[in-house]
């Protein structure tokens, strides 16, 4: 059994441009979620909308990608504002419902025949990411530390990546630790005491949703531009679900929360999966139980009951502090 | 006490039944009315109360003390009617423009925000914040300042309410008592002209309830307007100017502490009408 291949899966797992997405979107659900209480349940769709904003510029008009990147972010707002307007008035639940569909149906229009000509469909799009390979200043080589091994490419696309990530999560503590953050965290505790003291509780909510959401389609812009590809079935309803496994386990409401879940939520994946694989090679797990294709729907299960054990047993994640979490809220 | 008396004074000479008009009212009110489905909640024709005075808001059970402050701060926006503020219009203004008005409400059952420290729950309470508009709350340099100014002010509200040794804790971890006092300093710090007490003294114990009234009456005698909610007869006679008794929906009277224990309508909404009319004793003792 070879150890340390499969612990080298899971380090690539968690540096990896699919971490860094799912990270970057975990952050924005953090503001959602973990600090404003908003519950959204389709952070894929603005992933997905952030995607093919720079996929369809590109590829479908031939727009330079640095356009699409300001596509993307302005049609996550946009986004924002549609689902906002009219839910954020509402009960909170009413947000959860439209934020699922609004995840399903755009998912299930992007794919659409209706949609080709603009999305590709079912074919999604390939290579909108050129311009930022072309910019790659790491000389051609392999690189290696310890173990690992990285082409130039991986080594600038990470450098890329984990740079706007720790950008980001500057921002977002420097909003946090501020007035705006104060309001944002009182809304959460009790929105009537919030608007008893004069704050607009409506504004915030939709400037939390506005700016959650670009975060997020920041985060599904880095995957797909790794990727050179977008597809519309990357973005399916259970993204959401990794997002908030990986913001429960790192921690809610805590700055680096979503950073340090997202390493260790694709280290776990991808180096179960790799320790499966491996036992399957060796023949300790026969044909007959398991094989690999069934790998995808196992490490689901396990996802599942690893977030059923963390409710039941550290609900606060692992950057949470517990005397927080059992205050009783109102 | 001497300042007690002049609002009271003021009040002497008016009379003591529903709607009657004030020297110099801060609210007037015409026509609230709040139905859920049939049941009329509130439904008063006319209010008034007297600035710089402690008007106390009492009445039986599900009366519609709250539903009337629902209506009145914009909480309840399902409410109809035509209300002034300092003589400008307030009916229909949502609730944190209500508040930026200067009409600033507690709740009957205490708010506290949990999972903010003491200091944070009133640091909160200031308005016109620079630091609380998104993009500006990122520049810290904009906002350090005025920030330092309002922790200066909440450390003396939090010092004057005896709450300073809570400073840092979560508000979550407060007792009953001192949420209702943080939830007074908390609407302090929006600086209101009037304030809006449901029931400030429930759950409270005896000794942090006379320091709640004696706060309570230091206000009004700088110069707040006070109304609240409150179901205790001595504290209405200990504290107040005014009085006014809502039942089922309706103000069925109003006048000074004194004269209110023996009104005979104000006996038939506490006691019912198949009393007839017990002697006044019943009701003060
Ligand atoms: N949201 C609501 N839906 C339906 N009925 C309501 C609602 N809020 C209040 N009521 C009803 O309106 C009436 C007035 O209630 P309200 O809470 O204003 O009374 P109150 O005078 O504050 O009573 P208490 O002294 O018990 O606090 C009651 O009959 C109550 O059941
Ligand atoms: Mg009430």
């Amino acid at each position: 059994m070879d150890y340390s291949s499969i612990l080298t899966s899971g380090v690539y797992g968690a540096l990896g441009p699919v971490a860094i997405g799912y990270v970057l979107a975990a952050i924005g659900l953090n503001i959602h979620f973990g600090y404003t209480g908003l519950l959204n349940f389709g952070q894929v769709a603005f992933m997905l909308v952030g995607a093919y904003g720079v996929a369809i510029s590109v590829s479908t008009f031939g727009l330079s990608m640095w356009v699409g990147v300001l596509v993307g972010i302005l049609a996550a707002a946009v986004l924002a504002l549609i689902l906002g307007i009219p839910a954020l008035r509402l009960r909170s639940d009413y947000l959860a419902i439209s934020t699922i569909a609004a995840g399903e149906v755009l998912r299930l229009f992007y794919r659409s025949s209706v949609a080709e000509p603009l999305t590709g469909g079912v074919y999604g799009l390939q290579r909108f990411g050129d311009e930022l390979l072309d910019l790659n200043p790491v000389p051609p080589g392999i690189y290696e530390v310890g173990p690992l091994a990285f082409t130039a490419r991986d080594v600038w696309l990470m450098s890329v990546g984990w740079g706007l990530v720790a950008l980001v999560v500057i921002v977002v503590y420097l909003l946090i630790h501020s007035p705006w953050g104060r309001v944002i965290r009182a809304i959460r505790e009790d929105e009537e005491a919030a608007r008893s003291l004069g704050k607009n509780v409506y504004a915030y909510k939709l400037q939390s949703l506005v700016l959650g959401g670009v975060i997020g389609a920041l985060g599904g812009m880095v995957f797909t531009i790794h990727q050179q590809s977008a597809h519309p079935d990357g973005f399916d309803p259970v993204v959401t679900f990794f997002l908030y496994t990986m913001l429960v386990l790192g921690g809610a409401g805590r700055v680096l929360g979503p950073v340090l879940g997202g390493l260790l939520f694709w280290f776990l994946m991808l180096s179960f999966d790799a320790f499966l694989r491996e036992l399957m090679a060796t023949g300790y797990i026969p044909p007959e139980i398991l094989v690999p294709s069934d790998v995808g729907a196992l490490r689901l299960a396990l996802v599942g009951l690893g977030l059923l054990l963390l409710m039941a047993f550290r609900p606060q994640g692992i950057l949470g502090n517990r005397r927080e979490m059992v205050l009783d809220v109102r | 006490m001497s300042d007690r008396n002049n609002a009271t004074a003021a009040l002497a000479d008016v009379a003591a039944e529903p709607g009657v008009a004030k020297p110099d009212p801060i609210l007037v009110a015409d026509n609230v009315q709040r139905s859920f489905g049939g049941l009329h909640a509130v439904d008063v024709d006319h209010l008034e109360m007297q600035r710089g005075a402690i008007t106390a808001l009492i009445g039986p059970n599900g009366a519609g003390k709250t539903t009337l402050f629902n209506v009145l701060t914009g909480f309840d926006r399902g409410g109809s009617g035509d209300w002034r503020f300092e003589g400008k219009k307030m009916s229909r203004l949502p609730a944190h423009r209500v508040a930026h008005r200067g009409m600033v409400r507690t709740f009957q059952l205490t708010k506290a925000l949990s999972r903010l420290t003491v200091l944070e729950n009133l640091q909160l309470g200031a308005t016109e914040q620079r630091g609380e508009e998104m993009f500006a709350s990122v520049v810290r340099p904009l906002w350090r300042r005025q920030e330092r100014e309002i922790i200066e002010r909440a450390d003396e509200l939090l010092a004057r309410f005896r709450l300073d040794h809570l400073r840092d804790e979560f508000a979550g971890t407060l007792s009953g008592g001192q949420r209702k006092l943080l939830e007074l300093a908390r609407a302090l710090m929006v600086r209101p002209r009037m304030l809006m007490l449901d029931e400030p003294m429930a759950g409270v114990n005896p000794a942090l309830t006379q320091s709640l009234l004696e706060h309570i009456t230091d206000l009004r005698d700088e110069g707040t307007t006070i109304c609240f909610v409150e179901h205790d007869m001595d504290m209405v006679m200990g504290t107040s100017d005014w009085v006014v008794c809502l039942a089922e929906g309706q103000v069925i009277a109003e006048g000074p502490p004194q004269a209110i224990g023996s009104n005979p309508a104000v006996i038939d909404a506490y006691l019912g009408k198949q009393h007839g009319a017990p002697p006044a004793e019943e009701l003060t003792s």
